[in-house]
């Protein structure tokens, strides 16, 4: 059984806590007790029907506000796959909940409502999956029972989305249409909609292919903790510890480690108390090297041609999610893979609009919950490679020297 | 593991590679981490992990405990065996000192549960520990489910749900200024069948409490708890021996426990499985006083 990470969005009213609350029942995530909390408060409403989205309502502020302003992470699984979702709300504070939402996600989930396409939200949340590189969308066409399951509707809005998708990265998108209320094609095929051939919105989420969406080819190991047992069994041992970041090491492979320049060989790869033949992402590992270099946290096992170039000067996308606005000059904590160091805001090229991805170029600041092209000036080098690359070692924060809030996530264009 | 050909991790090995990740950053990153052990099954997976992410070295930080003075005694002898196997240091803060102390007041109505919250926060201060990490899981609790794997501590030890740091991809921001401190959950994306399912695949050492055995039990609030020295019947409860299991374990008046025959992991896999009732529902007394319990707690500086 594997693990799949996706991300939902939609704005209110969609029915996306009603397609939650859907996945999350069918696969007996949710539990009679939690089902009775919600089936009394239901009750205690007024309301006609159990509300299942009052199961993804987490914080009391939030109860009482009837809204959700924040990430929330969702469990179920099928014989197939355990899921997680990223629950982003889709209005207050959207960008900075659907870039965390999405930044770790394998597929990203856009909710649209049949009977009024797509929408300016709609349209926001494709772009910001597609900035994020979340490699697989689905686009669930809900509420098809209100405009009397008609394929029109759904051919209309499939074609909209394509073509607006033209001008996104989005490697592989498919557009179901559902009725989260009535069930429709959400486990199971719905009988409602004939001239639908393809999957349910679930058994499409237990086969989406995704392990190849993980870069198998260029070695990138950032070294992360120095294990250095000194104790009379283990005396000499000197071991790196990390997380694969791309690529597939072997022993015995010739490696290079940046930023000092050595190469040497890996010895062995030890996965607890057991040596492993090959190590690839997301596993985390202990390596061994052949020479005693000075290795240390920050550093990078890579192969001698196939290697990052250490960079102090980036430009990237930013998503800003401080109170203040990100200016030029500004100086703030940087955090790339293991490394950390200090930066300067060179220049704000332009502010992207992410409901018509039109660039402001007026604009020299970015604003709360804004994303834009910026140049950075880093005190130490980055190790790093295009975001469209390499997930983990394109993407970093950003952090107010003062507060510690983390006020950025940022995405490498290009460094030189 | 050995050589895998389609370069796929099971589900349970990726959740383990992320919490390893967790374990070394923060390792790499704080002064002074420490792990929270209550004895439950999710802390001692905690220490599991711990023990994986820096082997051969040792766990390069202490252990806690918060023994609330009734604390089961299968649970304190399986934490013992732990900490001798691992060769970590153990801190233990007791409730019965911090009463005795005054840094905390027993007024007879507060439960042991929530006189832990004062103790705990006055350890991790009294010791300087800026990192501590907890076994909470995601899956428990709504208010848990929004909560970050790094989650922030400001100089009370409070949790501010409404201004949580945002947390994108793995990059964990460990920054905290003088007096604050951080809570880590390196279990956050596991589920309590999760849990199990490493639980039998790693033959890990948990309490036997966790087991089917016969208990001497009473009920009280549609809950049965186990007869002890520490709680006085009310008119009514009345004792009888039954074939119990806990699903949680914490202080012994107010866990409570289920009746069930599972007497191995796998019986408990497949019990766990079937379950219609989340574990803190039905054996946590100190989650049903009111909806939002467990974020008051957790916003005071609970576990
Ligand atoms: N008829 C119909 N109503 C739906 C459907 N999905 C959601 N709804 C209703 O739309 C409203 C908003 O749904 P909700 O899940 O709360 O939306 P959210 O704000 O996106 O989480 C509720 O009254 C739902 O019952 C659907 O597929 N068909």
């Amino acid at each position: 059984m594997d693990l799949l990470r996706f991300a939902t969005a939609g704005s209110v009213d969609d029915g996306k806590s009603t397609l939650i609350g859907r996945l999350l029942l069918d696969s007996k995530a949710i539990f009679e007790d939690q089902l009775e909390a919600v089936e009394q408060t239901s009750m205690a409403r007024g309301y006609d029907y159990t509300d299942l989205a009052l199961l993804t309502d987490g914080l009391r502020s939030e109860r009482e506000q009837g809204i959700t302003i924040d990430v929330a992470y969702r469990y179920f699984a099928t014989p197939r796959r355990k899921f997680i979702i990223a629950d982003t709300p889709g209005h207050v504070q959207y960008t900075r909940n659907m870039v965390t939402g999405a930044s770790t996600a394998n597929l990203g989930l856009v909710l649209v409502d049949a009977r009024q396409g797509l929408t300016e939200h709609s349209r926001r949340h494709a772009v910001i999956l597609s900035l994020l590189r979340v490699p697989h969308l689905v686009l669930a066409v809900n509420k098809m029972d209100l405009v009397g399951y008609d394929e029109a509707v759904y051919e209309q809005i499939q074609a909209d989305f394509q073509s607006f998708a033209t001008k996104l990265t989005i490697p592989d998108l498919t557009v179901i249409p559902i009725s989260a209320l009535k069930g429709d094609n959400v486990v199971t095929r719905s009988t409602n909609m004939p001239w639908y051939e393809g999957p349910s919105l679930l058994h499409h989420l237990e086969h989406v292919h995704v392990a190849s969406d993980r870069d198998l080819v260029d070695t990138r190991f950032p070294v992360q903790y120095v294990v250095r047992p000194k104790s009379d069994d283990f005396h000499d041992y000197r071991g790196y510890a990390g997380r694969v970041a791309g690529g597939v090491l072997k022993p015995g492979d010739e490696v290079l480690v940046l930023p000092s320049g050595f190469t040497t060989t890996i010895e062995a790869i030890d996965n607890f108390d057991q040596e492993v033949a090959e190590a690839f992402p997301p596993m985390s590992v202990t390596v061994r090297l052949a020479d005693d270099l000075d290795v240390s946290r920050g550093d990078m096992i890579c192969r001698p041609h196939n290697a990052p170039k250490p960079s102090q000067d980036i430009d990237a996308m930013v998503c800003w999610m401080g109170t203040a606005p990100l200016r030029p000059r500004q100086k703030l904590a940087i955090k790339h893979t293991t490394r950390a160091g200090r930066t300067m805001v060179k220049d704000v090229q332009y502010r992207l609009d992410v409901n018509t991805l039109h660039r402001d170029q007026e604009t020299k600041e970015l604003a709360l919950n804004e994303i834009g092209r910026v140049q950075l000036r880093t005190t130490v080098p980055l190790l790093c490679d295009p975001y469209s690359k390499n997930r983990t070692t394109g993407s970093f924060v950003l952090i107010d020297e003062a507060t510690g809030v983390t006020v950025g996530a940022g995405m490498i264009l290009s460094a030189d | 593991m050995t050589a895998q050909t389609d370069y796929r991790l099971s589900q349970l090995d990726e959740l383990e590679a992320e919490s390893i990740h967790v374990f070394r950053e923060v390792a790499a990153e704080f002064e002074k981490p420490v792990l929270m052990f209550s004895g439950g099954k999710d802390s001692i997976c905690m220490m599991r992990l711990a023990e994986k992410a820096f082997y051969p070295a040792k766990i390069p930080f202490p252990v806690l405990q918060v023994d609330t003075g009734y604390d089961f005694a299968e649970v304190l002898e399986t934490r013992d065996h732990w900490v001798d196997r691992l060769g970590v240091r153990l801190v233990v803060a007791s409730v019965e000192k911090a009463i005795a102390d005054g840094v905390v007041v027993d007024d007879g109505k507060t439960s042991r549960n929530r006189l832990q919250i004062g103790t705990l926060l006055n350890v991790l201060e009294q010791e300087g520990f800026t990192a501590a990490f907890g076994g909470g899981r995601r899956d428990e609790e709504k208010a848990r489910a929004k909560e970050r794997i790094y989650s922030h501590r400001d100089d009370f030890g409070q949790w501010d749900p409404k201004n949580q740091r945002p947390e994108v991809w793995s990059l964990y921001n460990g920054r905290i200024r003088q007096g604050e401190h951080m809570r880590v959950f390196p279990l956050s994306n596991w589920t309590e069948l999760d849990i199990w399912h490493y639980i039998d695949r790693e033959q890990i050492e948990i309490p036997s409490i966790y087991f089917a055995h016969r208990r001497r039990v009473f009920e009280r609030d549609g809950m049965l708890l186990g007869e002890s020295d520490n709680v006085t019947l009310k008119p009514g409860e009345a004792v009888t021996e039954r074939t119990v299991r806990f699903r949680t374990v914490g202080d012994m008046t107010l866990t409570g426990c289920v009746e069930s025959t599972a007497s191995t992991t796998a019986e408990i896999i497949e019990e766990v499985a079937a379950s219609r009732i989340t574990e803190r529902g039905a054996t946590r007394g100190d989650d049903r006083f009111s909806e939002a319990a467990m974020e008051d707690r957790k916003r005071e500086g609970y576990f």
